[in-house]
């Protein structure tokens, strides 16, 4: 930021030091170097900081806020697909990933403390485990996530894809991010492709325009897709030898209500957001490691390390919900 | 620059400039890497008339288009990209960042009392991301554009084939933050930054119009960002959650849209309201009539907002009672409405009022306000709303709330603080005229799409009935007037910067802070702690024949 660094000089060199209301302080403050030359005391600087984090962290709520709107109205309208297709998700897994994130919000904390009673060593090691923490949350994700690739446990069309194709489920490991796989007809996702894919694909089940406004269940689930589709499909998949081991368990079950992949749709849409806070917050506390190795906290200063605690506490919290709303269905 | 002279706190008119914020620093990176807010403020205020002027041409030719039935020199699929593009530049590039960003920016911690917002690193940042937002926006047209509508409605959004979709939706999703920051730094200035003295009663009521707009931003743009990235990835990925062919809503989309997009107006007009209360008291050089009310109104509005959205989707089956609430609501966000017109027009009464640009600017909003504010009570109504949805007549409702007000309001806010932002006076006799013209040309303009839209011609539409002509052509005409207005207004301000006449501290006679330094501000805004008075208590100061400015007399300063 040479920007900023300009500018203290700028202010610096201009004898400002004395000017403003009570007393400015610049960047060559000898007793608080961090202060910003529009505040006048560290505490000013700290508050404002910290209502800031609040602030950001209240948009961080509203930003979830909408997916747990969007995931209550889809849970209201499909109740039977929830119950259903939340036994596909790993509890275990979950459970574990909820005591690590918990644990990492513990340290974090520790490191806060730290921070504020000045040690250094131990505020570092709070970091690192909090970090690891972290890694460990992404690294139990990615195998949750890859086996539902593998079984094609995802979001719209694929669900309903018999495994066939190792190529595309290759493309699916390598990143949770990469487009469901897809025949190679379908694999340029341009807007005509994809009107052209729901007219191809019976699986999808299109409500009477009246049910799509209301927000109450139907009193009855839309038919689903036909039980000898279902057979059909299960019977390729059990016919191509390529499959073994990676059993699509869901396209084999009749029982499975109709529009079980939107269930999907929206996990990954949530957990997949919270992933991405969770790597921010990596890369946050990997910042803190460095700042704290070379000692830029103490009691005098420690804001940095109050505030990416506040944002881990959110993630924490976040997941602390997605958790029993996904998993521990019925 | 230790030698700089130690001045008088108060009038500075005949000390020869020696160094503001303009001059302080010399280069295109000093600019674009700047922390000052007051920098900030001009970027965002050159980028977003520079985004202005391309919403407007696109609004041009789409009234060009119109000026009869059938094809006039675009085809169908071109002038769905035009309209969309005039909506879409015209709220996320130009409308929401206009006041709050750009003048807001510059004003905002002057008028406080502050050296600069509280996270200075923060509003620069807010800035680059306009400047990515708006580079998507480009990129979106370079890669096919979009006729989405600024609204982006799914399932239309989702499927339609013009390949510029996401990359727009990408761009307002960076918007979004751009304006959340900026909400999240003014929120933080104005809790923590104000200087003793400045009580939360003694800030002038453009801050609180801008705390209450900062209050909507933060509250509610999350949720269109969530939103837009919904439909990104409903479009590239399929997850269907917006998509009735899949089992999706979406309406949960257009709940989810408007529960963002219906603040968002608000975060258009509440600063402008806060612009108007400062022109109206200023100009009139009278006390503020009803500050408490004005400025508890605004947050009253603030609050409002986020309780209405659902006029937007009477007929879009949302159920009966739900309609009736909504309705109802709505009609209560007249009242805080009406108490600011009516404390404006006492406080213009028995008001010493100079009838300068700003003025007239002010007078104007007053007039359109009413007129986009009753007509929207119309649109509130149940009974009329399911006849007059989706015609004309909201065309006309919306543009006389979101141009005739707000961004008239910009512009009378931008001629009021043109002398201190650039440190030059304009011609104020072209000023007047300027505006008379984009007046009479505003309401030729809109006035006539009332008429359409109530005798049935839909919005949106390329083609039309014969009989709707007269109008078309009309509302055309006093188009390309406004224009005119616009350009004339552009012309003399440039020429303000080239030739104009120095301006001095207190142009006006205002009272508030900012008047207090010198045209332009030093860098860091107040050579010495700001004496914190009333906001509006114009009695101390005196028209100044020397300086041709106004000065403080009080005993104490009265040598200088």
């Amino acid at each position: 930021m040479s920007a900023h660094a300009s500018h203290g000089d700028h202010h610096g060199t201009q004898g400002h030091d004395d000017h403003g209301h009570g007393g400015g302080h610049g960047h060559h403050n000898a007793e608080y170097p961090f202060l910003a030359h529009h505040f006048e005391t560290p505490a000013q600087q700290f508050d404002s900081a910290k209502l800031g984090m609040w602030l950001f962290l209240v948009t961080e709520v509203l930003f979830f806020g909408a997916l747990f709107v969007g995931y209550a109205v889809l849970r209201s309208r499909f109740p039977d697909v929830f119950k259903y297709a939340s036994a596909y998700l790993d509890t275990t897994m979950g459970a574990i990933n909820t005591g690590v994130l918990i644990l990492s919000s513990l340290t974090m904390a520790m490191g806060v403390y730290c921070a504020q009673t000045g040690r250094k060593t131990a505020l570092i090691v709070c970091l690192w485990l909090t970090m690891a923490g972290a890694a460990g949350f992404m690294v139990i994700k990615y195998f949750e996530y890859t086996h539902k690739f593998h079984v094609h446990l995802v979001w719209g069309e694929g669900f309903y894809k018999p495994v066939t194709d190792d190529g595309g489920l290759q493309r699916a490991e390598l990143s949770s991010t990469a487009v469901v796989p897809l025949t190679p007809a379908q694999t340029t996702m341009s807007s005509g492709a994809v009107s052209a894919q729901q007219a191809a694909t019976p699986s999808f089940v299109q409500l009477p325009a009246g049910e799509l406004t209301a927000i109450a269940p139907p009193a009855q689930g839309p038919a689903g897709m036909a039980p000898e589709v279902i057979d059909a499909k299960a019977a390729e998949h059990a016919a191509d030898p390529s499959t073994h081991g990676h059993e699509a368990l869901h396209l084999q079950d009749a029982s499975m209500p109709p529009n079980t992949h939107l269930f999907f749709a929206i996990y990954y849409a949530m957990t997949g957001l919270h992933g991405i806070h969770v790597l921010i917050g990596m890369g946050v506390i990997g910042w803190l490691i460095v700042r704290a190795s070379r000692g830029d906290f103490g009691p005098k200063y420690y804001t940095p390390v109050d505030l990416v605690g506040l944002y881990w506490h959110i993630v924490d919290l976040v997941w602390i919900f997605l958790f029993p709303l996904f998993y521990l269905i019925d | 620059m230790t030698t700089l002279p130690a001045r008088p706190a108060a009038p500075t008119y005949d000390t020869p400039e020696s160094d503001n914020y303009l001059i302080h620093d010399k280069g295109f990176l000093s600019w674009i890497l700047t922390l000052d807010h007051k920098r900030i403020g001009v970027m965002y205020t050159v980028s977003v008339l520079l985004s202005f002027l391309v919403g407007g041409i696109f609004a041009l030719l789409v009234r060009t288009e119109l000026l009869t039935p059938g094809r006039t020199f675009i085809d169908a699929d071109t002038f769905n990209h035009f309209f969309t593009l005039h909506g879409a530049v015209m709220v996320f590039l130009v409308i929401i960042p206009s006041i709050p960003a750009a003048l807001g920016n510059f004003v905002l911690p002057i008028m406080l009392g502050a050296k600069d917002v509280a996270f200075p690193r923060l509003n620069l940042f807010s800035y680059h991301l306009w400047i990515a937002g708006a580079i998507c926006t480009v990129v979106s047209l370079v890669m096919g554009s979009f006729d989405t509508g600024w609204t982006f409605y799914t399932p239309y959004s989702t499927t339609t084939s013009a390949g510029g979709v996401v990359p727009v939706i990408v761009g307002a999703f960076i918007l979004g933050f751009s304006s959340i920051f900026t909400g999240m730094n003014f929120i933080v200035t104005i809790h923590k930054l104000r200087p003793p003295g400045m009580t939360w009663f003694r800030m002038p009521l453009f801050l609180w119009a801008l705390y209450a707009t900062a209050l909507i931003q933060v509250l509610a743009t999350p949720v269109l960002a969530i939103t837009l990235a919904l439909v990104a990835v409903e479009r590239l990925a399929n997850i269907g959650i917006f998509n009735p062919a899949m089992g999706g809503d979406p309406v949960l989309y257009q709940h989810f849209f408007w529960f963002y997009s219906h603040p968002a107006v608000y975060i258009m007009i509440v600063p402008a309201m806060g612009i108007i209360s400062e022109l109206i008291a200023v100009h009139s050089h009278r006390q503020i009539f009803g500050y408490r009310f004005i400025a508890f109104s605004s947050v009253a509005i603030a609050i409002f907002s986020f309780i209405v959205w659902g006029h937007h989707m009477f007929t879009s089956g949302q159920s009966p009672l739900m309609n009736t609430l909504f309705s109802a609501i709505t009609y209560s966000v007249a009242i805080p409405s009406a108490v600011k017109i009516f404390n404006w027009i006492c406080t213009l009464y028995k008001g010493s009022i100079t009838l300068n640009t700003p003025m007239l600017y002010a007078l104007a909003f007053i007039i359109l306000f009413t007129i986009g504010g009753l007509t929207g009570l119309h649109l509130a109504t149940l009974s009329t709303d399911v006849h007059l949805h989706d015609t004309y007549f909201v065309v006309a409702h919306f543009h006389y709330t979101m141009m005739g007000s707000a961004l008239i309001a910009m512009v009378g806010g931008l001629h009021h603080w043109w002398p201190k932002i650039t440190g030059r006076m304009y011609n104020d006799k072209l000023g007047m005229i300027a505006c008379a013209i984009v007046f009479i040309g505003f309401n030729i303009t809109f006035f006539t799409q009332f008429m359409l839209g109530s005798h049935g011609m839909p919005r949106r539409y390329y083609d039309y009935q014969p009989e709707f002509q007269t109008y078309h052509v009309i509302s055309t005409i006093g188009s390309y007037i406004m224009a005119g207005g616009f350009v004339l207004t552009a012309m003399y301000l440039i020429q303000s910067l080239v030739s104009g006449k120095r301006a001095p501290a207190n142009p006006w006679g205002g009272a508030t802070l900012e008047w207090e330094c010198t045209s332009p501000p030093p860098y860091y805004n107040f050579h010495e702690a700001p004496k914190v008075g009333e906001p509006y208590d114009f009695s101390n100061l005196q028209w100044d024949e020397r300086g041709e400015g106004y000065v403080t007399v009080k005993p104490t300063e009265a040598k200088a």
